[in-house]
């Protein structure tokens, strides 16, 4: 994979607060190629969604970026704003998590969707109509043409989500980026959204972040899975390697806390106690080390390099990997 | 739409009889009998209760209510014992005045206050923001009448653009008329935008951190189109509320402004007829402004709905 459509280096977040500097987002190094899916997993307030701004350059304005996102050969870190604004929309797009605060509550579907169309593409009012009409019945929107008249209220959470990825994909971008896409929706609608994600991604050829604390929605989906942890990327993979082996505890920790159809009822779920570090209050060794259960005195002292052992493109940053070929690890 | 209308305008009812009985029990409720007022020191008590007979002050206090009401509901509002104007004359002669004074101090107040808000609010924080905030509040603590004198001083006695004081009708010489009306208008302009600016600001600055405003930046839109379009709108009901009350408390008259500049304005009618007590008039006009009051206030909840469309259909 040497022409990547986006590669981002050493890309660090740190937000001023009250109670000193948090570090959202600690030196992470990504790449994906055109066409290709990849998934960002973690619990909440692990980083990834203030990666996905970092990304998106949409950090709220306090906040301190460092490294390099390098997209279609430009650093967009450093990339003029009038130069970021034409990039947008036409080549990276975003579907929010929550598609009931992420439309504008007093504009119409139909102004929401055709001002992306017009600003980029060049196209008069009647053929702008016409595209909006073409994409939403495109992301399944019954009726698309009264659907343009009307606010995003009278309209469900999935309608609305899939007015969201309508506008996404409105201008055909090369990246889209989507950040929990189905956290605020109903479980029967999340597969639907899901699916829809996954075909129009196929027909556009388009590449794909799906970020998701829930290691399933990954599962069939991305061909490249990242685990975070405390603004770290602590394993990455390919899906099937990742789940055929995976080596970080917390990877397994995770896949472990989500129910499964199989166990019997009223079966605690094997959670992961305790809670992420303070952010604000870096620990010296390896951030999972407190709540691991493999954890040994080396995981307090120095933080684990993200390196790989036996398969180059799966990458785990772990003292104590699990599930090695024989003899290795704890 | 129509229902919600409709909706509204039965709320109206209630508050509208409410004021009423208030300003109709202003006018009896106050010491001092009406007919000792109108014969003067020299009347004998016979003349008195004749006159209070006439009047129909001896009635009970509900029936003359009623009776109030029923000649107001039909358009008579009474007639001054002083002067034989009819309420309705004496407010349709100085209504005109309130009117265009109120309308040009608003136009001008949003004219300041919208723009600076925005400014502010899209560099929140800022040097420019920091100035203006600071800029508002030493505006915020000076009263009109200093204001008033200042701007006479510079504009009237200084420079010689405007007149000081004075007023003639907009139909005899509209370029004069408005002439007459700047410097008023623009004291009491001086005195909103500072209201106007913290207000839309901060809703502003609250707005702006909308996910969708993220979502528009991220759709790559112009800076403009986010701030006018995407923010501004759903930024603009508390603005809509601040500048109704404004409107309905400069409808009533400025007293202050009125009188620095000699405009003829309800204000002045107002404070003459608490001088001379002149109860008709008095309660004829504070039913009217009141009136007023509670329709600027139905205008501003129909505004509402046209802002917001969640409004409109029923679901906030």
């Amino acid at each position: 994979m040497s022409t990547q459509l986006l590669t981002i280096e050493d890309v660090a977040v740190e937000l001023p607060t009250p109670r000193g500097n948090l570090r959202a987002v600690d030196h992470v190094d990504l790449s994906l190629g055109a066409g290709r899916t990849l998934g960002i997993v973690g619990e909440s307030g692990c980083g990834k969604t203030m990666l996905s701004r970092a990304i998106l350059q949409l950090l709220p304005k306090k906040a301190k970026l460092s490294g390099r996102v390098m997209f279609d050969g430009q650093d967009l870190v450093r990339l003029a704003p009038a130069s970021l604004r034409r990039l947008r929309a036409r080549d990276l797009a975003v579907v929010f998590q929550d598609p009931m605060t992420s439309l504008n509550p007093v504009l119409t579907i139909g102004t929401q969707l055709m001002e992306t169309i017009q600003e980029h593409l060049e196209l008069d009012a009647p053929a702008a109509r016409k595209r909006s009409i073409e994409l939403l019945a495109a992301v399944g929107i019954p009726a698309p043409e009264q659907r343009l008249a009307q606010y995003p209220h009278q309209c469900s959470g999935g309608m609305r989500q899939r007015i969201a990825i309508a506008i996404a994909l409105s201008c055909e971008p090369k990246l889209l980026i989507a950040d929990e896409p189905t956290t605020a929706l109903d479980v029967t609608i999340q597969a639907q959204i899901l699916d829809l994600l996954a075909r129009e991604q196929r027909r556009r050829h388009m590449a794909m972040i799906i970020i998701t604390h829930d290691l399933g929605v990954v599962a069939g989906r991305a061909d490249e899975v990242a685990v975070m942890y405390a603004g770290r990327v602590v394993e990455r993979a390919p899906t099937q390697a990742l789940f055929k082996r995976m080596h970080m505890p917390y990877t397994e920790a995770l896949l472990a806390a989500i129910p499964k159809l199989e166990t019997a009822p009223h079966t605690p779920l094997p959670a992961i106690s305790g809670r992420p570090p303070d952010p604000t209050r870096p620990l010296r060794g390896c951030s999972f080390a407190p709540r691991c259960r493999y954890a040994a005195g080396a995981c307090r002292e120095a933080k684990p390099e993200l390196k790989s052992a036996e398969m180059p493109d799966h990458l785990y940053a772990c003292f104590h990997p699990i599930q090695m070929a024989e003899g290795i690890g704890a | 739409m129509l229902n919600f209308v409709a909706r509204r305008l039965l709320g109206m009812l209630p508050v509208l009889l409410a004021v009423s009985l208030l300003t109709f029990l202003i006018a009896s409720l106050l010491p001092g009998d009406l007919a000792f007022v109108i014969l003067g020191d020299q009347a004998t008590p016979e003349n008195v209760a004749a006159l209070r007979h006439d009047m129909g002050l001896d009635q009970p206090l509900w029936w003359r209510y009623l009776s109030w009401l029923g000649h107001v509901l039909q358009g008579d509002l009474g007639r001054s014992f002083r002067t034989g104007q009819t309420v309705l004359q004496a407010v349709s002669e100085r209504i005109p005045v309130s009117l265009e004074l109120m309308l040009m101090a608003e136009f001008i107040g949003l004219l300041i206050g919208v723009p600076l808000a925005i400014a502010c609010a899209a560099r929140a924080g800022g040097a420019f923001d920091r100035f203006m905030t600071g800029s508002a509040f030493a505006m915020l603590s000076m009263p009109s009448f200093l204001l008033a004198i200042l701007l006479i001083y510079l504009f009237a006695v200084e420079l010689h653009w405007l007149p000081a004081t004075g007023y003639v009708p907009f139909t005899e010489e509209p370029l004069a008329n408005l002439r007459f009306f700047v410097l008023p208008a623009l004291t009491l302009a001086l005195a909103e935008w500072p209201g106007i600016m913290r207000v839309l600001r901060s809703d502003m600055i609250a707005t702006l951190q909308e996910d969708y405003i993220a979502l528009a930046k991220a759709k790559g839109l112009k800076p403009s189109r986010i701030l006018f379009v995407h923010a501004l709108k759903p930024s603009s009901l508390t603005l809509v509320t601040v500048t109704g009350i404004n409107i309905g408390r400069l409808l009533g008259g400025t007293l202050i402004v009125e009188s620095i500049f000699a405009l003829p304005g309800i204000g002045r009618l107002l404070v003459g007829a608490i001088y001379t007590r002149d109860l008709v008039i008095l309660q004829g006009v504070v039913l009217l402004v009141a009136c007023g009051f509670v329709i600027v206030n139905f205008i501003v909840d129909m505004l509402y709905a046209v802002l917001d469309p969640r409004i409109r259909h029923g679901h906030a």
